[in-house]
């Protein structure tokens, strides 16, 4: 029985519950002359819940385990000469035995034939022992549920305690987004840190993953020396920095102080604009008219530059971290209480000198943090360097030259035709847990700092 | 006040009055810039863009000749799929250029017709098997070369060396142009096609559609948990617990992470660990739905938030449990804003390209995916596939698929506002 | 159901200011002044001098345009958007109003205290010498550190504070803290100083403190002060302007507001029957 079969058929139940449920309460309700303690339609919830869920969740809990059960089955099963390849060689291997068993065609190896046949057997077998067991469970669930029905039972504080249940566990999955992510980079870094060392890979100079150094290293496929790497990071965070916060903190300041109503309800949606451009559409621009744009300029000025520029990726990340920084700037800036401004205005302070003086000084923890959260958005930011900022690994600070960075070297290391256990996936892993600590630090920081402020004025 | 101080400050004035004027100056400008990025980035995509919605279309006399398509005069439908279109294709261009020599020009003079020439003539000889042995009048869709030429793309007065396209070629273009053979089309194929390596076949409904699963996938799971998460932290966590604030620091901390990091994620766990196959709109929509949760968490939130108490102590105050109180009462009050947020970051989920590199749904792909399971890519990631082409008529369609994509963004958050406006309470 | 007909302030006229609100040596004088929030008229032709180195009280329910006619003579009112003034107001028979006229030495010249203390987010220093610093008043750091000192010792804060200069100014007591906003008010040594309800928000022996300062800095200043509570009125000042619903109604020595009203309305609210 197919996994959409059994879906349909779990669904079917849940609905058979619902009626059975809210037919029995009222049965027993008449028989016993007896009022409901709730609603029938909560016997009702209650059976179909009963009837369903439990079985769906074995279901896809099955579903989700299954094929690496029956892929170490098969491995075991095969003869010792194939056990012992690289864990690479043997993803291939399942993978045509895969292919062929959904295929249908006959595999001309005896070994490869074999283990087709195991494999059919090995679903087969797992197919059915799934669909009975979800099957027994659905049905033992809904008349073992049945059977506790009675007017008395108070159903409906039973369905809600279910629903409140549902909803812990929907909050939860932050927390086990969060735990899936630390996981999902520290395993694989710590592999990576075994046969790399944490300090040449902090402090080493020389980035290099695609050069083998010498054939028979293990794991060593190139040097790991990141440093160029994260200075890269840094350098086009900066030149982003460097154009958002003033334009962001100038336009914040503009749109909350001087500008009319009307004026403002048609900039702020247009600088908001600018946040909601998918990133792929910015780095595009970059490669194809910013970075021409900024080399024909460096020409004419006798610098030659190379068309991928830290300037040209900084300088487009910059924009588009520029609502960033405005619109928590702008709400910061409005959270100053009047009776300030009004306080300098009555020393005879201008309006710039108000600002300046007493609002921005005011203002500064929720200005601080809003830029640390553009700084943790640029840090983290791919497509914009993807495109723009190009592959070359140079340790320099100079914004003319390419550089290249984290999240760059990270796409580039697993979108090519790499082995999953090879040190260069496990060298983006790593990285990848650098740019989680970082930008984790940053945000933590920040939404303190938010909260401290917002406790301020409150 | 003693006159000498008035005096003092008076002396001061237009300097201090200057540089009001210099701050607010820099203000207006810091907003200027800003739309005038925003501007020019529009204007030169759109620009640049424009141009692929047109296609080029070449007039070809052809001659479906049997002999040529090696047919008996008994064929099975078999026989006559498997025909040789080429040849007739080949020939027919040869009878409209009698003059050509070599076998370079012979060639070029092939590929001033697209590939997709052979298909095209072989859907219609099987649609129509009537036309065999007849001359037909056909307009088949140009080779990219000669579209961007028609598009004012090629310069002639470059060194023949520089051209994309050699002299006798526009010899040839000159000619069919003095034909009047071709002509420029709507690029029907723009949307009805998907990947390919020839640029004059591209099209993004592949990606199309494979945006559409993905949204799908991540809708039907982000909303109800979403929603979920929020009713339960707005109306039901116990203030001072610490396994709430831990779900709130999580959150507020998700929403800031970097996207590609929810990449290594999915990587690691859904495909390395559940065996989700990569590639597929399944392994992205779950992905992208941890990546928006919180953006449909954090908005839900204000929105149930907004709803005024009365409300909620008027129906407690009737009997109804705080159950029945929250999903009769406050959640529909609260559902405009909890739809608008959703949409927000659906919108954001549509133009996310970094994760789903990372899960590998940056493969070239020709096929419209059937299902959550067929792999597919999406919009984003074809464009940047797009951009990385060196051939120039891709960075049209590069610019023409933003575009498009653009276009939805904006619908959506139109549709958004609309939301906003139609139903917002006053309490 | 209100009995309207028995609520006699609603019937009772008011056509012009009763009492003297004109004098000789006035420092202010307002002439036909109309105060408008959009539409909505918040000051109904208002009329009243204002004495050079004296007390004004005024005084009123709620909501009676004490506090926007106070506003009206340092052009705070500019800051609101939507509010406009119609009439004359003369300081030193100059039209404040004027298009000549600069609202920033304006409000160097007429200083203002408010409803809350609104001390800046900086230190002690930073607060008194902050107009000074704006204003160019002090030519060197010297000069500055007297200037702090002096204004801090007039407003009566000196003694609490001297140790303690560079600690935020929000870090003051209540009470402190409205005296801080004082002292930063004659640190740029103001013609006229208003106080809008400057002690509604300390308890009384801050209170005290500040009109013992208030009577002290009057030998040097003019000030009008706007205050809820009669009795502090009929302590501080030398005359006293009552305002109902927009309509300035009575002005007059304050010891003949308070003993010998000579509006019904005036005696209604210093009798305690509304307000």
């Amino acid at each position: 029985m197919s996994f959409g079969v059994i879906i349909t058929a779990l669904l079917a139940l849940l609905l058979l519950g619902y009626f059975i449920g809210r037919k029995r309460s009222i049965t027993l309700s008449k028989e016993r002359s007896q009022k409901l303690h709730s609603l029938p339609q909560y016997y009702g919830y209650l059976i179909a819940f009963w009837s369903s869920v439990p079985a769906l969740l074995i279901l896809l809990f099955w579903a989700a385990l299954e094929s690496s059960f029956i892929i170490s089955a098969i491995v075991t099963q095969l003869p010792m000469h194939l056990q012992q390849l690289s864990t690479d060689e043997i993803g291939l291997f399942i993978n045509e035995i895969i292919n062929l068993s959904n295929s249908g065609l006959i595999a001309e190896d005896e070994v490869k034939r074999q283990a087709v046949s195991r494999y059919n057997e090995l679903t087969e077998f797992s197919t059915s022992i799934k669909s009975a067991i979800v099957f027994i469970l659905a049905f033992v669930g809904m008349f073992v549920a049945l059977s506790f029905v009675k007017p008395e039972m108070k159903a409906r504080n039973l369905v809600e305690r279910l629903i409140r249940w549902a909803m812990i566990g929907c909050a939860s999955i932050a927390v086990l987004t969060t735990i899936g992510i630390i996981f999902s980079v520290i395993f694989e870094s710590i592999i990576f840190f075994k046969t790399v060392n944490v300090f040449d890979f902090l402090f080493g100079t020389h980035w290099s993953p695609q050069e083998a150094i010498r054939e028979d290293q293990i794991g060593g496929s190139g040097s790991f020396g990141a440093l160029p790497l994260f200075v890269g990071t840094l350098l086009i965070s900066f030149i982003a920095l460097v154009i958002a916060v003033p334009l962001g903190l100038m336009s914040a300041i503009y749109l909350s102080e001087y500008s009319s109503p009307s004026f403002r309800s048609f900039a702020k949606p247009i600088l908001e604009m600018l946040a909601g451009i998918p990133t792929v559409v910015y780095g595009f621009f970059a490669a194809l008219t910013v970075a021409p744009f900024i080399r024909d300029l460096g020409e004419s000025f006798n610098l030659s530059l190379s068309s991928e520029s830290a300037l040209a990726a900084g300088i487009v990340m910059g924009v588009m971290i520029i609502p960033f920084v405005s619109s928590l700037s702008d709400d910061v800036i409005s959270a100053v209480p009047q009776s300030m401004r009004d306080g300098s205005y009555a020393m005879g302070a201008t309006k710039s000198e108000t600002i300046k003086q007493v609002i921005i000084p005011a203002a500064l923890p929720g200005i601080v943090s809003g830029v640390l959260l553009a700084a943790s958005r640029a840090i983290g930011e791919t497509m914009i360097v993807v495109m723009a900022a190009g592959l070359s690994a140079n340790l320099t600070f100079n914004p003319l030259e390419a550089v290249t960075t984290v999240t760059v070297q990270m796409v580039t290391l697993l979108t090519g035709d790499q082995e999953f256990d090879s040190a260069k996936t496990l060298a983006a892993f790593a990285l990848g847990l650098g740019l989680f600590l970082t930008t984790l630090v940053l945000n933590i920081i920040s939404l303190y700092i938010v909260r401290k402020y917002r406790e301020q004025y409150e | 006040m003693t006159g000498n101080t008035t005096e003092i400050i008076k002396l001061k004035l237009a300097k201090r009055y200057a540089k009001e004027k210099r701050f607010k100056l820099y203000g207006i400008s810091a907003i200027a810039v800003s739309i005038a990025f925003l501007l020019s980035l529009l204007i030169n995509i759109s620009v640049t863009g424009l141009p692929a919605f047109q296609q080029t279309y070449i007039n070809i006399e052809v001659d479906i000749d049997s002999k040529l398509l090696k047919l008996d005069s008994q064929y099975s439908e078999q026989e006559l799929f498997r025909a040789n279109y080429s040849k007739v294709i080949k020939q027919s261009l040869k009878t409209m250029f009698p003059g050509v020599k070599g076998r370079k020009q012979k060639r070029a003079l092939r590929q001033l017709v697209s590939k997709s020439a052979i298909y095209q003539l072989r859907d219609f000889v099987i649609d129509n098997p009537s036309v065999i042995n007849t001359r037909q009048s056909l307009w088949f869709l140009a080779r990219d070369d000669v579209d961007v030429f028609m598009k004012g793309g090629i310069d002639r007065s470059l060194p023949e060396s520089d051209r994309r396209l050699k002299d006798f070629q526009l010899v040839w273009v000159d000619k069919l142009l003095a034909e009047n053979r071709l002509e420029k089309r709507f690029n029907v194929s723009f949307f009805t096609e998907s990947d390919s390596r020839e640029p004059e076949q591209a099209g993004i409904k592949g990606a199309m559609i494979g945006s559409l699963l993905t949204m799908l996938v991540t809708m039907l799971l982000s909303f109800p948990i979403g929603v979920s998460a929020a009713i339960y932290l707005e109306e039901f966590a116990p203030k001072n617990n610490k396994w709430v604030d831990l779900i709130e620091i999580n959150i507020n901390n998700l929403a800031a992470v970097p996207s590609i990091v929810f990449g290594l994620l999915g990587l690691a766990v859904f495909i390395g660990l559940f065996g989700v196959p990569r590639s597929v709109p399944l392994i992205g929509g779950l992905v992208l739905t941890l990546m928006t949760l919180p953006t449909i968490i954090i908005t839900s939130r204000a929105a149930l938030k907004a709803v005024p108490p009365s409300i909620r102590e008027a129906a407690l105050g009737l009997g109804a449990s705080r159950v029945q109180t929250t999903f009769h009462h406050v959640v529909p009050a609260a559902m405009p804003g909890i739809l608008t947020g959703t949409i927000i970051g659906m919108a954001q989920a549509l133009g996310e390209t970094a994760p789903l590199l990372m899960i590998g749904m940056v493969a070239f792909i020709a096929d419209v995916p059937q299902g959550i399971t067929d792999p597919s890519t999406v919009l984003p990631v074809q464009i940047y596939l797009w951009s990385d082409s060196p051939e120039r008529a891709f960075t049209e369609r590069t610019s023409a698929a933003i575009m498009v994509l653009l276009g939805f963004l904006i619908v959506m958050n139109f549709l958004a506002v609309i939301m906003r406006k139609k139903f917002e309470k006053k309490w | 159901m209100i009995d309207i007909e028995k609520r006699e302030e609603f019937d009772i006229e008011i056509d012009k200011t009763v009492g003297k609100p004109f004098i000789d040596d006035a420092k202010f004088s307002t002439r036909n002044v109309d105060v408008f929030y959009d539409d909505k008229q918040a000051i109904f032709d208002a009329n009243i001098d204002i004495g050079k180195n004296q007390i004004i009280a005024m005084i009123g329910p709620s909501g009676c345009g004490k506090s926007t006619f106070l506003r009206c003579l340092n052009r705070m009112n500019d800051t609101i958007q939507g509010c406009h003034i119609s009439g004359d107001i003369k300081l030193d028979n100059e039209d404040i109003y004027h298009k000549h006229q600069d609202p920033v030495l304006l409000r160097a010249r007429v200083g203002m205290v408010f409803q809350k203390p609104n001390p800046f987010p900086k230190s002690i220093y930073d607060n008194v010498a902050y107009g000074a610093k704006l204003h160019g008043l002090a030519s060197n750091k010297i000069e500055l550190d007297e200037l702090v000192e002096k204004s801090l010792i007039r407003a009566g804060l000196f003694k609490e504070v001297k140790d303690s200069l560079h600690k935020p100014g929000t870090g003051l007591s209540g009470g402190q803290q409205q005296r801080l906003c004082i002292a930063r008010t004659i640190a740029i040594d103001p013609e006229v100083i208003l106080m809008d309800e400057p002690t509604s928000a300390l308890d009384p022996i801050a209170t005290a403190v500040i009109e013992e300062l208030m009577i002290d800095l009057s030998k040097k200043y003019t000030i009008a002060i706007v205050t809820h509570s009669m009795q502090q009125a009929a302590r501080v000042s030398q005359r006293t302007a009552y305002f109902h619903m927009g309509h300035l109604v009575e002005v007059n020595d304050t010891n003949t507001v308070f003993t010998n009203p000579e509006h019904q309305l005036t005696e209604n609210y210093i009798t305690g029957r509304f307000g």
